[in-house]
């Protein structure tokens, strides 16, 4: 009984956190365009998505920054907590009070600081400039998943190689890394999540001229909504959960 | 394709910059004995300090001066009086009289206080949903906890903007809570365009970042810790009370931190559920940018906004000195 | 892995310079402004690529071009921003040999008093700005006057234009006032009829464009839109009209420009010359429901173009109407302060 209660407690908010996402795939298979009105099924919008040229390259621009943004965000992060672990313990404390500035920051400032900063430089915002933004705000979430994998460490392991005659690059990439890999995966996967949903960031940091989805979506909503959008957004969703099981499938069997 | 048109220093700059970046990090692979593996962060101090301080240091600069580039009080004045700037404009052009009648105006105050007020309540409810749940889903009798942490990510993966119009076509007065309302026979009741929509979107949005660092801190709680205390005579509710929650402090106020702070500064869901009738402190330091282009008072409103952030963030830090809350992850 | 990573960054860094090999025209339009069909046709005809790049308001369209100069070849701003653009020495003088087809376009906005001269703009599409109402819940001798968005009888059921211009110049005219006051007491008086009907729960809600689907969805009784917004979502739904209070409302022009730091100014003349082509210029209004400026284009449609009052309205109508003249700093500042305070009033106090 009580477990029962506990699970309808869940089931109900779950329900709140879906409701509107099974809405927009419901609606992305209307054939009207109207969100009030069902005018049968269709697949008219995901035709009109592949056709949509300022749409396909939103995605393109999207996804080439989350990609290009979590490679250098994971690689100058890890480095980044492996050199902050090993400071004493003062210097340590002040990077890590820098290291959280940037979360405790509202998107908003963190966007018009970047922004004015862009400005100030003389660069013309855009692609280059949207991808330093979102560096900028991937580094700190990957710092802060590979530290608490490295206070966990054994600290006489990378020693320990270090005596047996591993360089320190060797130590570095055969005991360290592996060791905390696990917190890599899961920074970088932050990252990745993070660069692809955001949109006030994005939104401050690039022109018209490069629009990334969140900020096509913005401008568009302005005008009433295409269901279009529904669709690229049910596409993308369901991309990413087969992604999901698919990785889950091999960490399981990885495990076994 | 991309229009990119950047001064010849700037990517003299550049190229400094990633040869710097590039020879630090070959200097500290090389040698990295014992504490030289801190010459590792350097690549990342840099990039901090060029990307995170540089730009604070250039908000407070443009919140300091004005137009033309002149040091000046004049934009924090503009926060407590929104009618200065007019005023001082009219007492040029229309003299004395006119700017006599004009009042201080709170138009800057008044959003900020009741961007905090929306935002407490945003926080409020959200721990109310949001730790049951954790609680739930740290049960280890249950045996849900990772297969409900993804589900409750998985929504996060729908576009931000779209979750938020989504509600739209279930609140509109044509929509569909208002069909199922009006299938039952209780009739159309407005939902959208006030306070009580934009609540919704906005703790539709910030829930699992409550939920996230509750369920985290509960998971790594020692079980043994409430069987003993229920041993010892404790029912099930004193358990609760005495010992879980008093654990999960750090979680807990991780995700105020998570969740009172992007509420403040939330922008776009007044504009779509609220119908912009109702303004919070991220539109309004977004039209003060972009519509108005105002940079100097813009800035001292991100200024402002930032140091209230701050503040409020080592009083919860004070119950949490370790910090031991984390993160998402 | 290695390879994939050096790969990538190979990739990101090659990408601005491959851009550069191809005939551009920047062009920065209004969403939802043309008939995107043009688009692909300019392309195929002329060999110049067309990017192609959206804004909504007016204000945010001249911070992107104060912001980024050479972004933009051509420029599509209302009548009082040419004038503002023009006063900042940001637009350049437009070759009208490269745009013969300027003889089109009408007489009566050839000259205009927003760009004396007629040396940077050309007229694109213009409208007026009314009231779009649904005949089933309104009286249509209400909407006679713009006090009907005042009326109690419609008390939750009117749209507002979150807009300062328009708000603002919506509640001068009421008043008798003119739409371009730089009187203190008169945008005092404006902004408190505004601040009053927001407190006596009048507006349902302020915003934009998407007004047009939510009439067309039954959401309101009454909304303050363009005219080309009211006639699409009259040709949507039957039970929606259109009507420009006889207080007189504002006539707007929105024109292309160029500006002065644009990269590819002869692509930009081209590009608008191929606009004003007949043909094309039929298309666009087609699709978009302004008036059309063009006088060969408006023979080409003939009696359906000349008897629909929404998209040729009368010159009884037209005089009635006022451009929006160019505010100067400090009277921007007051329009901007006056208006936040709008937006800030809170319904019931």
């Amino acid at each position: 009984m009580k477990n029962f209660f506990k699970k309808f407690y869940l089931g109900i908010i779950l329900v709140f956190l879906y409701v509107p996402i099974v809405v927009l795939i419901c609606q992305s298979f209307n054939a009207g365009k109207s969100r009030a009105k069902w005018e049968g099924f269709s697949f008219r919008w995901y035709g009109e998505l592949f056709q949509n040229a300022s749409i396909m390259n939103a995605l393109w621009v999207t996804v080439s920054i989350a990609v290009i943004a979590t490679i250098i965000a994971t690689v100058l992060g890890t480095l980044a907590a492996i050199g902050i672990y090993s400071m004493k313990k003062r210097p340590q404390a002040v990077m890590m009070t820098i290291t959280n500035l940037p979360n405790t920051m509202p998107d908003i400032v963190t966007g018009i600081s970047l922004m004015l900063l862009f400005i100030f430089a003389k660069v013309d915002r855009g692609y280059f400039t949207m991808v330093l933004a979102h560096i900028t705000f991937d580094v700190p979430y990957v710092v802060l998943s590979v530290m608490p994998k490295l206070k966990q460490m054994n600290k006489h392991t990378c020693e320990a190689a270090l005596d047996l005659g591993a360089t320190p690059g060797y130590a570095l990439t055969h005991v360290i890394v592996p060791e905390c890999r696990q917190g890599i995966v899961t920074g970088a996967l932050l990252a990745f999540t993070l660069s692809l949903d955001d949109f006030t960031i994005s939104y401050f940091t690039t022109s018209p001229l490069v629009q990334n989805l969140s900020t096509l979506i913005y401008s568009a909503t302005k005008l009433g909504i295409s269901p279009v959008y529904y669709a690229l957004s049910s596409l993308m969703f369901v991309v990413l959960l087969v992604l999901l099981l698919i990785v889950n499938r091999r960490t399981a069997e990885t495990k076994a | 394709m991309y229009n990119v048109s950047l001064p010849w220093w700037s990517y003299a700059l550049m190229g400094a910059g990633l040869v710097v970046f590039l020879g630090l990090l070959t200097l500290s692979v090389k040698r990295n004995h014992g504490v030289k593996r801190s010459l590792f962060a350097s690549p990342y101090i840099l990039w901090m300090i060029l990307f995170t301080l540089l730009p604070c240091v250039l908000i407070a600069y443009y919140a300091l001066t004005d137009g033309s580039g002149q040091l000046t009080l004049d934009n924090f004045r503009a926060f407590w009086d929104s009618n200065h700037i007019m005023r001082e404009n009219m007492r040029a052009v229309a003299g004395d009289e006119v700017a006599a009648t004009i009042p201080r105006g709170s138009v800057n105050v008044d959003t900020l206080v009741y961007s905090l007020w929306m935002a407490f309540l945003c926080t409020a409810i959200s721990l109310l949903l949001g730790y049951p749940a954790a609680l739930f889903m740290a049960d280890r009798h249950m045996k849900l906890g990772s297969t409900l942490v993804v589900l409750f990510i998985i929504p996060m993966w729908m576009n931000f903007l779209l979750r938020t119009i989504a509600w739209m076509s279930l609140l509109e007065d044509n929509g569909l809570i208002n069909a199922f309302l009006e299938w039952i026979g209780v009739g159309k009741v407005q939902l959208m365009y006030n306070q009580g929509a934009v609540l919704l979107g906005m703790v539709y949005n910030f829930l699992p970042f409550m939920v996230f660092p509750i369920y985290t801190s509960l998971s790594k709680m020692d079980p043994k810790l409430g069987e003993a205390a229920m041993d010892l005579g404790c029912n099930e509710a004193k358990t609760l009370l005495k010992v879980t929650i008093p654990l999960s402090v750090p979680g807990i106020i991780s995700g105020i931190t998570m969740v009172f702070m992007p509420s403040v500064t939330t922008f776009f869901i007044p504009r779509v559920l609220g119908g912009g009738s109702t303004q919070m402190f991220g539109d309004l330091i977004e039209t003060t940018f972009l519509t108005a282009g105002d940079w100097n008072l813009g800035s001292a409103l991100s200024l402002i906004m930032m140091v209230l952030i701050l503040i409020s963030l080592s009083i919860l830090r004070k119950a949490d000195p370790n910090g031991e809350g984390g993160g998402i992850a | 892995m290695k390879k994939i990573v050096a790969f990538l960054l190979c990739a990101a860094l090659l990408l601005p310079v491959c851009a550069f090999a191809q005939e551009v025209v920047n062009v920065f339009n209004w969403e939802d402004y043309i008939d995107e069909s043009v688009l692909q046709d300019f392309e195929a005809e002329t060999g110049i690529h067309v990017n192609y790049m959206r804004f909504t308001t007016n204000e945010d369209m001249l911070v992107q071009v104060e912001a980024n100069p050479g972004a933009f070849d051509v420029v599509f701003p209302s009548e009082y921003c040419v004038e503002r653009l023009t006063n900042k020495g940001l637009l350049a003088e437009i070759n009208f040999d490269n745009i013969p087809n300027f003889q089109n376009i009408k007489e009566s906005l050839k000259n205009p008093s927003y760009d004396e001269g007629n040396a940077h703009s050309v007229p694109y599409q213009w409208g007026t700005l009314g009231i779009l109402y649904n005949t089933e819940l309104v009286d249509a001798e209400d909407v006679k006057t713009w006090s009907v968005l005042w009326n109690e009888k419609y008390k939750g059921q009117v749209l507002m234009m979150n807009s300062i211009r328009d708000a603002m110049g919506i509640a001068l005219k009421m008043q008798g006032y003119g739409m371009n006051s730089t009187d203190y007491t008169q945008l005092r008086a404006a902004a408190d009829l505004l601040i009053q009907q927001k407190q006596s729960g009048m507006v349902k809600a302020y915003g934009l464009d998407e007004f047009k689907d939510k009439m067309v969805a039954g959401e309101a009784a009454l909304a303050v839109v363009y005219s080309g917004d009211a006639e699409y979502a009259v040709e949507l739904s039957d039970k929606l009209a259109y009507c420009v209070p006889d207080e007189g409302s504002n006539v707007w022009v929105d024109c292309a420009v160029i500006p002065a730091a644009a990269k590819n100014k002869e692509n930009a003349e081209k590009f608008i010359n191929y606009l004003c082509s007949p043909e094309v210029a039929v298309r666009n209004c087609e699709a978009i429901g302004y008036c059309c400026p063009n006088e060969a284009a408006i023979e080409l449609m003939g009696e359906e173009y000349a008897s629909n009052p929404v998209m040729n309205p009368s010159d009884e109508t037209v005089a009635n109407c006022e451009y929006f003249n160019d505010l100067d700093a400090t009277w921007l500042t007051v329009y901007n302060t006056l208006w936040q305070e709008v937006l800030n009033a809170r319904q019931g106090n």
